[in-house]
């Protein structure tokens, strides 16, 4: 049985302008210990998507489909059923380490406060914990940090915090929805390096959400290309970067910067993505895709295997875009 | 901490000694005086009453002789109508009346704006919200002008359970309605100020966080979201709270409760100068003390604030 089953998963927002569709009909599953990398542009709906999954969708979000952990269906569970799950089972890292803890409370107090609740843990075998936690992800002298707040770290070390927080409970599955963003680049490279280590060490499945395919290729087995709330394609990392199928992915490839092409203007892909409050009927890649044809506008072949462990949603055969 | 305390009361006796000349200079630039009346006094006689209460020094003078006394002997000069009575006296009287129903009002008014607030909060955009939001608009929107005679109507005219007036040392039946007059439209403001800062907290990151973590929605609320939702109440609380317990004409009047609202009235209404300057400056250091208080306040909830 497959650790994590997501089949037709739909997040849709009511907002006062209209209803937008965030998320249109995901179907992915992981196995355990398994990386899988989820990847867009902004607003893809790949944040969402992980939102849903852990219950954390914004009060007027609604979400359709199935999400099964480890056999049990979690997709808008009650709280008794999902919050032993949280943490425990699944857990999450945020992009802004900024803001993602509680100015109010010290270190100590919002990571104890994970196994008191789950383990039943006394405070002080709590932050005994705690403090091996966060010697686990390097941070220095975390014995006396540990009683520190939260704005009396850096960035890159908050960060460090978030994610010994979020392995407290040696969690299943690991949800790390871009957790480099916010950080510097030097900053960045330390923390990929340092979750994938605990990545291994723990044996954890983990879903990465990012827009930067470099960081993919690093870390991930699997990877999922979303655009407008849907699967543009889903390969193997090896693979993917070799011979990319879709052209929204070999948009987003040729847009890496490279250090043996300086000089060169960076390639980017025109237009915007779509306002998802007016999707488009047929491909939502579409309107800035340069191979589309005149039937791309009106609908989107479903996602198919045209390769081992290969799938892709286009309208135009990978051998027509060569 | 200690010495940011110290410092900040170092700071307030500039100010204070500001308001307290400040508060003299416009009572004297008042026109008329104390003795002015409708009928004419004989010109002797005022002279006499000038010099027994001061009056016919340089004005200076005065205030030098007025300042003196409240900073040597804590002594704010004789009533200028009551001629065995000082100010103190005056201020002593009244004001542990008001003390006391002021403090019952802002104990009232912030547990049940408080709860109301969250409560709507928790319940953003149900029935159960809007009609916090309802009680909460028209508690505000009621002067309590109209809520005191309402509530006398209805609890003493035809309920007969409580009586229309007086105090009698405080006792409960005689405090319900003076306090439900003061505390109605307080209880309205902080129900509204703490509902629309909790919605924010509410959907801050750190929220998401502690319910991402599996905690109970009854935990992420009092431990992680009450805290930083209550800042901007506190910072409401401080004046309010000195609002409160310095009384309320109205309700000194429509429940002749005797607390220092109707001194202040009177004493407008008589011309007693140096009670109305008693009063002034005791409100003026309550203010300047609470202003304080909500500072050390913030300081003590959030971490990030230091001095």
């Amino acid at each position: 049985m497959a650790l994590l089953d997501v089949k037709d998963l739909r997040v849709a927002f009511k907002t006062a302008d209209g209803v937008v569709n965030a998320v249109n009909g995901i179907n992915l599953s992981l196995q355990r210990g398994q990386t899988l990398g989820i990847v867009g542009e902004s607003g893809s709906g790949k944040s969402q998507l992980a939102f849903a999954i852990m219950g954390l969708l914004a009060r007027n979000g609604t979400a359709t489909g199935s999400v099964a952990f480890d056999g049990l269906q979690i997709l808008n569970a009650r709280a008794e059923v999902i919050n032993p799950i949280r943490a425990n089972g699944i857990a999450m890292i945020f992009q802004d380490p900024m803001t993602s803890m509680n100015p109010y409370l010290r270190v100590s107090d919002q990571m104890a406060e994970v196994l008191v609740h789950h383990k039943g843990m006394s405070m002080t075998d709590a932050v005994a914990e705690c403090v091996r936690m966060l010697d686990a992800v390097r941070i220095p002298d975390a014995k006396s940090r540990v009683r520190l707040y939260p704005h009396e770290f850096s960035g890159g070390m908050r960060q460090r915090v978030m994610i010994a927080m979020a392995l407290l409970c040696k969690p299943d599955l690991l949800i790390a929805d871009e957790p480099t963003t916010a950080l510097d680049v030097t900053v960045q490279a330390q923390i990929m390096r340092l979750l994938r280590d605990l990545q291994r060490d723990l044996g954890m499945a983990t879903i990465l959400i990012t827009h930067d395919l470099g960081v993919v290729a690093g870390f991930c087995e699997e990877v999922i290309v979303m655009y407008g709330g849907q699967v543009m394609e889903q390969s193997p990392v090896d693979p993917l970067f070799a011979a990319p199928s879709h052209p929204y992915t070999r948009g987003l490839l040729r847009a890496i910067p490279r250090v043996d092409q300086l000089g060169e203007e960076l390639a980017s892909i025109p237009g915007t993505p779509p306002n998802m409050m007016r999707a488009p009927k047929g491909c939502p890649f579409a309107p800035r895709c340069e191979a589309a044809v005149a039937a791309c506008t009106d609908q989107l072949n479903a996602l198919t295997e045209f390769a081992p462990s290969r799938k892709r949603a286009c309208n135009r055969t990978v051998e027509e875009l060569e | 901490m200690t010495t940011y305390i110290f410092k900040r009361l170092l700071e307030a006796i500039p100010t204070m000694l500001l308001l307290i000349i400040i508060s003299f200079l416009l009572m004297h630039a008042a026109p008329g005086g104390p003795f002015t009346s409708e009928k004419a006094v004989p010109a002797q006689v005022l002279a006499n009453l000038n010099a027994k209460y001061g009056l016919d020094q340089p004005l200076w003078r005065q205030v030098a002789n007025y300042v003196w006394g409240i900073v040597a002997h804590f002594d704010f000069g004789p009533s200028f109508i009551y001629k065995d009575r000082t100010v103190n006296e005056v201020i002593a009287q009244g004001f542990p009346v008001t003390l006391q129903y002021g403090l019952a009002s802002f104990v009232i008014a912030v547990i049940a704006g408080v709860t109301l607030g969250v409560v709507a909060a928790l319940k953003h955009n149900t029935g159960i919200d809007y009609a916090a939001v309802a009680t909460a608009t028209a508690a505000h929107a009621m002067p309590n002008f109209v809520l005191a005679p309402l509530l006398v109507l209805v609890f003493t005219l035809w309920l007969g359970w409580l009586p229309g007036g007086g105090w009698e040392g405080g006792e409960l039946k005689y405090m319900v309605m003076p306090v439900i007059a003061l505390s109605t439209s307080f209880m309205a403001s902080i129900a509204r100020i703490t509902r629309s800062s909790m919605l924010e907290v509410l959907h801050s990151n750190f929220i998401r966080t502690a319910v991402a973590k599996g905690l109970p929605m009854r935990k992420v609320i009092l431990k992680h979201a009450l805290k930083p939702a209550m800042m901007p109440v506190i910072s409401y609380l401080g004046p309010a709270f000195v609002t409160m317990i310095t009384g309320s004409v109205i309700v000194d009047m429509y429940f002749s409760t005797g607390g220092i609202g109707r001194s202040f009235v009177d004493a407008a209404l008589n011309r007693d100068y140096s009670v109305m300057l008693g009063v002034t400056i005791l409100v003026g250091a309550l203010t300047i003390l609470f202003n304080l208080v909500v500072d050390i306040l913030y300081a003590w909830i959030d971490p990030r604030i230091r001095y």
